[in-house]
């Protein structure tokens, strides 16, 4: 921030106590962060490049990953249309009830991923508070596809809205309203000015989003039935080849997921970086 | 005139419209579900369910894993962080972006390849059992999946309240003739426990409900390592709605309980900074 960035002299730790704390945080992550991930790839690699090749066109493998893929693509950008929607609401007007708003949306992360999954059971499973609505009309919600896309969006319900509240109220609105106040309408004001605006903090908000419904796993779970084939995503593949002792198969597929993870990371940086150096330009400007 | 404008802008309507429906469809609608199914329990029976001897268990298993891995990263979370923003030191960057890895890894992930490295067989458990120390499937081996998800909390709280940390209280007593550790200690460490402190709140909050990382290295023995989200799903598969419904609320009330003295801890955190302002 300041132009004080760098240590003085005074600020900076002496050589026999830097160097025992900088060992000793290099080792825990060694051991926690560095260790894990690689060993995911060593096991995943274990029996040679065929084999893993052969895990991954495997066909319960195959339709795991489809069936992902399927899920997040809509549970994504529901979740970013809502997180848009929220942001606008909670930064641009204030109206009773904002405050209580606020931490409603916040409410998914302090749920455990079990109950975001029970919780759907109660409603739509068999003895659920709607199955003789639902047997009537035939259609199956949970043990299928749709649960899984409920859950999936209930556990990342907050993500894209949580990261642009703070940014749009730092922003503030004169830009919107110099839109408004030129006649731009409603459409043009989003898509020209406010869109432009938060763009980098909206990708960032997706990207979460996104490596936590491809990876969810409990919520899942739950309403799943892991039926292979139909109602198997990535994760619950890998834990069903894991608890069959395949484990190299096991691994192949969570080297996939384990890809998506550094790349969920590298993306990060990056926008995080992105972002930095795009605030202070904004705040400059009139 | 100010309010006025404010409300110049368009979309209130439709933006209120789409967030309430879209939050009472898939939060509040199905969270009211739970009081729903616990009230179809009399309150006897309630009781008995969440104080039966393994539900007990399930919760003592959660709750200590939780607070020993909080412990643990309490320690490691803010030396973490302190590395990040005071050393400078090659591949720094690379530990800064890596610290957010048990965010972006699936929980499924990180449970088998811990399970498979603290296995009896594993690189780890097998030097670790010879020192007669056995991590995958005991409550240990919980510790250390949860050690690994609720990392990030405390290094990413501490994390900015450092990089804002005026640098004069630190010269101040450096002039004054503290030495090094005595400043750390005396001087750094005080002003950094508020952000310690709601790191270890919502690392404990996290933990609590995590499933996917533990349940494989857990070894899942009723009464010995079963954790209380494991419970809701074993209640779950034979059918018992409303056993797995009660053991979701003490499990949900233990979150929440968590989160509200993290938003108490804040408060008394504000008022105390803004009382010394003044």
């Amino acid at each position: 921030m300041n132009a004080v960035r760098l240590p003085s002299n005074a600020l900076r730790d002496p050589w026999w106590l830097r160097a025992p704390l900088l060992l000793l945080a290099l080792a825990f992550v060694a051991l926690f962060l560095v260790l894990p991930l690689f060993a995911v790839f060593g096991y995943a690699f274990e029996k040679g490049l065929d084999f893993y090749l052969a895990s991954l066109v495997d066909e319960d493998a195959r339709a795991a990953i489809r069936l992902t893929l399927l899920v997040t693509a809509i549970a994504v950008p529901a979740n970013t249309l809502f997180g848009i929607a929220a942001a606008w609401l909670i930064t641009r007007f204030s109206f009773p009830g904002r405050g209580l708003l606020l931490s409603l949306i916040d409410l998914p992360f302090a749920v455990s991923p079990v109950i975001a999954g029970l919780i759907y059971v109660l409603l739509f499973g068999a003895q659920g508070l709607f199955a003789p609505w639902l047997a009537a009309h035939d259609v199956k919600i949970i043990f299928a596809v749709p649960g899984i896309v409920l859950a999936t969006i209930f556990v990342t319900f907050p993500f894209v809205a949580r990261e642009l509240i703070p940014l749009m109220q730092a922003q503030g609105s004169e830009q919107e309203q110099a839109a408004i106040t030129l006649g731009a309408g409603g459409f043009a004001m989003f898509w020209r000015v406010v869109l432009p605006k938060i763009g980098w903090g909206l990708a960032y908000g997706v990207i979460l989003c996104n490596a936590r419904a491809i990876g969810e796993f409990g919520a899942v779970s739950v309403v799943s039935g892991h039926i292979r084939g139909l109602t198997n995503t990535m994760p619950l593949h890998v834990e069903i080849l894991y608890n069959e002792y395949q484990r190299t198969a096991a691994f192949a597929v969570a080297s996939l997921l384990a890809l998506l993870a550094l790349a969920t990371l590298a993306l990060k940086q990056l926008v995080g970086w992105r972002m930095r150096r795009a605030t202070p330009a904004d705040g400059n400007r009139p | 005139m100010h309010a006025k404008q404010r409300h110049a802008l368009p979309g209130f309507g439709l933006t209120l419209g789409v967030c309430l429906a879209y939050l009472g469809l898939i939060v509040l609608l199905p969270l009211a579900a739970l009081a729903w199914k616990s009230a179809s329990l009399g309150a006897g029976e309630f009781w008995a369910i969440v104080t039966a001897p393994r539900a007990l268990a399930a919760y003592r298993v959660t709750f200590g894993c939780a607070a020993l891995a909080g412990l643990v990263n309490l320690v490691f979370g803010p030396l973490l962080a302190w590395v990040l923003v005071r050393y400078r030191f090659p591949g720094r960057a690379l530990v800064d972006a890596l610290v957010d890895l048990p965010f972006a890894l699936p929980t499924a992930v990180a449970g088998i390849t811990l399970t498979a490295l603290y296995a009896s067989n594993g690189p780890l458990g097998r030097v670790l059992e010879a020192h007669g120390w056995k991590i995958a499937y005991t409550p240990s081996g919980i510790t250390v999946a949860l050690v690994f998800v609720s990392l990030p909390f405390l290094v990413r709280s501490v994390q900015p309240v450092l990089e804002h940390l005026e640098p004069d209280v630190e010269e101040a007593a450096a002039t004054l003739g503290a030495g090094r550790l005595t400043t750390l200690w005396r001087v750094v460490l005080p002003t950094l426990w508020p952000a310690i402190l709601s790191g270890f709140a919502l690392a404990f909050a996290r933990a609590l409900g995590e499933y996917g990382s533990v349940i494989f290295i857990a070894g899942n023995m009723p009464m010995v390592s079963e954790i209380a989200p494991l419970l809701i799903t074993a209640k779950l598969d034979q059918y018992d709605y409303a056993g797995a419904t009660a053991i979701a609320l003490v499990l949900l009330a233990g979150s929440f309980a968590t989160l509200l003295a993290l938003n108490l801890l804040q408060l008394v955190t504000v008022r105390r900074r803004s009382a010394g302002a003044a």
